[in-house]
């Protein structure tokens, strides 16, 4: 041999083949059954433990069908459901109606300031749902709600112009807070389509407007129904609204009812029976959204010749802009405006007067409220320990399943996904049910809490993770390890600097949801362990609206300055991309 | 002295066996290109001896020691090897410097030592001025040298090449593939080429070995692989070509009615009688249009079909008296038309004889 190579000679590795499999496979092996365990303990226990206590008789533990006939026993119990479930198709319908046009306008043509229509959807999408409630409140309570007593001042009539206090009141302020989910799913798949699909319209004799109706928009009809589906789904899980609402308007839906089953005395079984028909659906549409997303040929993606042009509109750009503005002023602007009014007022109803400025209500939240400061504390302290725990799982799960560590790695994807098909509300009382008595007695405290936000955004976290994972080439990793590095080595070198930006993006999507969770929270909280949401809930109750404006401010401003770092570290639209 | 030995090394996923009891040699210095249609296994192949895939059976043997059995494998970092890959696999988070020290800084070579061998493999690949740079503001071409020059740097024990040049566009690929055989003539690194470019197998390696469905069909140089394929795929694949039915009877091949001293057609000297495959290169059948004199096997026939390539004529010709259809080349003021009388003139010498 002619020269030695600069390199230590390759080891004999005949010595014990049992050895020498042990060690490069313990690690991995330890820690994927580590993660299983963890899953298992965050995702599928509660879940078992729910349906498990549906069937018993409490205390006994004794087989029983006693729950579910107490459940739907009553025609009030079954009315709440059904009552959802209209909701819930009210609230997506108008969601479609708002956002489509929106997102058209957007993606496809040449209207006017696409960014503020930007800020509105982010701001839609940052303002918590209970809050835009209360704005709405504000707006149009039936007897001094802004817009009701302008109303009347400019008609002379009795009536209100609109009662939030109804079930279309409801439906709307719904739909203003989850149209953002409708206008990021189309607008996305507006971007696929080519402008050559529309000139294609274009030649054949169609104007415009038939393009728009018979080529772009059934092109991304799937995408348009996958939105309907995830709002529909928001708004028959959600807490905030219908018990900010729908309570005082007596419209009794699903979570609600849930909720007074938690009054005392508590009756878990009969909840966790009346809680798996909203668990069902849910997993039922979500698979249905799937399938309708997963529809090839659909949604044309034409790789080559994509060239987008933006349509021209001409005068009729400035209709689209009002649409959009419209949406924007009901669903952020006014009600923000009436928040940050009342948050500053004496007493709201007076409007903006000199005398009726005052600090007062934030200085008793600041230094006097004995709650307030605390909760502020714990939201942030939760979210950012659920969000690092849902980060780090998700990292290491993903980083197995993609590099195929481990056979069945799939199985560890399968179940962290798995709270995605999970209402938040659901996902509460399954930890209360599985958690919150001896031998774990868990209630009440930040544990339990910070458990619970942890699995119920694992999606989240995990969907993030997988897709900066699989944006690192496995070559990148390889061409450190053939020049010598070991895998761990080669991961810290390489993939750990490339996936660290996505990564930040994900762990402050987690913890700007986990910091507005309601549903999952309120069942949990216990005296000295509540968070900002629910003390915000507590504070509605009480009736005291300029407390409860400031307080939402001060939320906001909680949130608002993580939503600036995202922003700033991780890039402008970090919220709102898709996946 | 053998660098690099492969004995019976087989790949199985479950009942499909993409890598089947193949055994390659390899000699110090020596630049051997693995060619095949894609799924042959040649990347799979590649990929055991990097030490990125536990072989089911077989051995990989570094000069003389093991480093890869089923169930023993040295892992890709003890290998002392390197490796460019098809998607390059240039790492963004770090400068074109910092690329290419990185194995050095793994071998624990000094800071100034690590700046001048960088420095100086840098110069050979024509980056020098571009160090500094970060790979997304690089080209393809660019990034690909970077590859180069931080598999090249460490000195490996054997280099090893999957694809490397098929994400370049054409101009380029022709280019990199001259400079890599430059850099091979430069420092006779022991080198495995993966591609199934054919013309990239050819301008860059000493020997290719041809490989089909797991298994290698046949190793040589390749001028050789392209006058004497001994197999019916390695005919087909490198080049073009006539494969012919003809008979072996008494010492004698025939086809179309013509016959041949088997003895004079490689490959056939010592076959056994019977239905045999002969494979024609079209450049090595004479085309005229007068029945030409001397006494090769001739064979008269019509043009069927003409195309112009621009380097040759291509024609394909209706051979008299059977349905035998042969492609034959001719320079371009050579012109037939489609009916016109032809003589097709044949060389026993630049045939063979494929299983």
């Amino acid at each position: 041999m002619s020269e030695a190579p600069a390199l230590p000679h390759p080891a004999a590795p005949a010595r014990g083949r049992l050895a020498s499999r042990l060690a490069r496979l313990e690690p991995v092996s330890l820690l994927w059954v580590l993660l299983i365990a963890i899953l298992l303990f965050l995702v599928a226990f509660p879940l078992g433990k729910l349906l498990v206590v549906s069937f018993e008789t409490r205390n006994t533990g004794a087989f029983t069908l006693m729950n579910y006939v107490s459940a739907y026993g009553r025609s009030r119990y079954v009315d709440a459901l059904v009552n959802s479930l209209l909701l819930g198709l009210l609230s997506a319908t108008m969601a479609v109606v708002m956002a489509v046009p929106m997102a058209w306008a957007v993606s496809r043509t040449d209207m006017p300031f696409k960014g503020l229509t930007w800020a509105v959807v982010l701001g839609a999408f940052i303002l918590p749902p209970y809050l835009s409630a209360v704005g709405w409140i504000l707006l149009a309570g039936p007897n001094s709600g802004f817009l009701n007593i302008a109303w009347r001042a400019m008609t002379g009539l009795e009536g209100p112009l609109f009662n939030v206090y109804s079930f279309p009141g409801l439906a709307l302020v719904i739909a203003l807070n989850a149209f953002p989910l409708v206008f990021i799913f189309v607008k996305s798949a507006l971007d696929l389509v080519s402008s050559e699909m529309e000139d294609a319209a274009n030649i054949l004799g169609a104007g415009t407007w038939t393009a728009m109706r018979k080529v772009s928009l059934p092109l991304v009809w799937p995408a348009i129904m996958a939105g309907f589906i995830i709002v529909f789904l928001e708004a028959i899980a959600l807490f905030g609204t219908p018990a900010i609402i729908g309570i005082p308007a007596r419209i009794n839906v699903v979570t609600t009812q849930l909720w007074q089953f938690f009054e005392y005395p508590v009756r878990v079984e009969v909840a966790a029976a009346y809680a798996m028909p909203l668990l069902l659906i849910t997993a039922g549409m979500i698979v249905v959204q799937k399938l309708l997303l997963a529809r090839k040929g659909f949604v044309s993606q034409t790789g080559k010749g994509g060239e987008r042009r933006p349509i021209k509109l001409g005068p009729w750009r400035w209709v689209a802009f009002a649409w959009c503005a419209v949406v924007g002023l009901m669903s952020v602007i006014a009600p923000l405006m009436v928040l940050l009014q009342a948050s500053f007022a004496r007493a709201w109803g007076r409007g903006l007067a000199w005398d009726n400025l005052t600090l007062a209500n934030y200085r008793l939240l600041i230094f006097e409220h004995d709650m307030a400061m605390t909760s502020i504390w714990n939201t942030i302290w939760f979210s950012a320990a659920a969000a690092t725990i849902a980060v780090v799982l998700a990292l290491l799960i993903a980083y197995i399943v993609a590099r195929r560590l481990m056979p069945f790695g799939d199985a560890l994807g399968f179940l962290a996904m798995a709270p995605f098909v999970i209402p938040g509300i659901v996902m509460a009382i399954g930890f209360y049910a599985a958690y919150a008595s001896p031998p774990f007695a868990l209630y009440g405290t930040a544990t339990i809490i910070i458990l619970a936000f942890a699995a119920r955004f694992l999606p989240i976290a995990y969907a993030n993770s997988a897709s900066a994972i699989r944006a690192v080439h496995p070559e990148m990793e390889e061409a450190a390890r053939i020049l010598g590095s070991g895998r761990l080595h080669a991961i810290r070198m390489v993939t750990a600097p490339l996936v660290k930006k996505a990564l930040l993006g994900g762990w402050l999507i987690v913890f700007i949801v986990a910091s507005r969770e309601l549903s999952a929270a309120i069942f949990l909280v216990g005296p000295r362990t509540r968070t900002m949401s629910v003390l915000l809930y507590d504070l509605s109750e009480a009736g005291n609206f300029e407390v409860l404006a400031a307080f939402g401010g001060l939320l906001l401003v909680v949130t608002m300055v993580f939503v600036g770092i995202g922003m700033k570290l991780v890039g402008r639209d970090f919220m709102l991309r898709r996946n | 002295m053998s660098r690099l030995s492969i004995q019976g090394l087989t790949k199985a996923y479950g009942p499909n066996r993409v890598v089947d009891r193949i055994d390659l040699t390899l000699q110090e210095g020596e630049f051997v290109s693995l060619l095949g249609p894609s799924g042959c296994g040649k990347t799979t192949t590649l990929r055991m001896i990097a030490g990125f895939v536990d072989p089911n059976e077989g051995t990989i043997s570094l000069d003389g020691q093991a480093i890869s059995a089923p169930g023993a494998v040295l892992p890709p970092e003890k290998r002392g090897m390197s490796m460019i890959f098809q998607s390059y696999a240039i790492w963004p988070n770090m400068t074109v410097a910092e690329n290419v020290g990185f194995g050095l800084k793994l071998r624990k070579l000094g800071a100034e030592e690590i700046r001048r061998r960088v420095a100086e493999i840098l110069e050979v690949v024509q980056m020098g001025h571009l160090a500094a740079r970060y790979p997304a503001e690089l080209s393809g071409g660019q990034q690909q040298r970077v590859a180069l020059a931080r598999a090249i740097v460490v000195k490996p024990a054997v280099l090893l090449l999957d694809e490397p040049l098929s994400n370049l566009d054409a101009n380029l690929r022709e280019e990199m593939r001259f400079e890599i055989r430059r850099l091979h003539d430069e420092f006779r690194i022991t080198t495995v080429y993966v591609t199934h470019d054919q013309a990239e197998a050819m301008a860059t390696s000493d020997r290719i070995a041809v490989m089909n469905a797991g298994r290698i069909e046949q190793v040589d140089a390749p001028h050789m692989l392209y006058t004497r394929p001994r197999t019916r795929f390695v005919a087909g694949f490198i080049g073009r070509t006539n494969l012919l039915q003809a008979q072996l009877r008494n010492g004698e091949i025939g086809f179309g009615g013509i016959a041949m001293q088997a003895g004079q057609v490689p490959g056939a000297e010592a076959a056994a009688g019977g239905d045999i495959l002969v494979s024609v290169r079209p450049q090595s059948i004479g085309l005229h249009r007068a029945r030409p004199d001397g006494g090769g096997p001739v064979l008269g026939g019509v043009v069927a079909q003409r195309t112009f390539l621009g380097e040759t004529w291509d024609y394909v010709v209706a051979a008299d008296g059977s349905d035998l259809r042969l492609r034959a080349t001719a320079p371009p003021l050579q012109v037939h038309d489609v009916g016109e009388r032809v003589w097709l003139a044949f060389d026993p010498q630049q045939m063979a004889m494929v299983v």
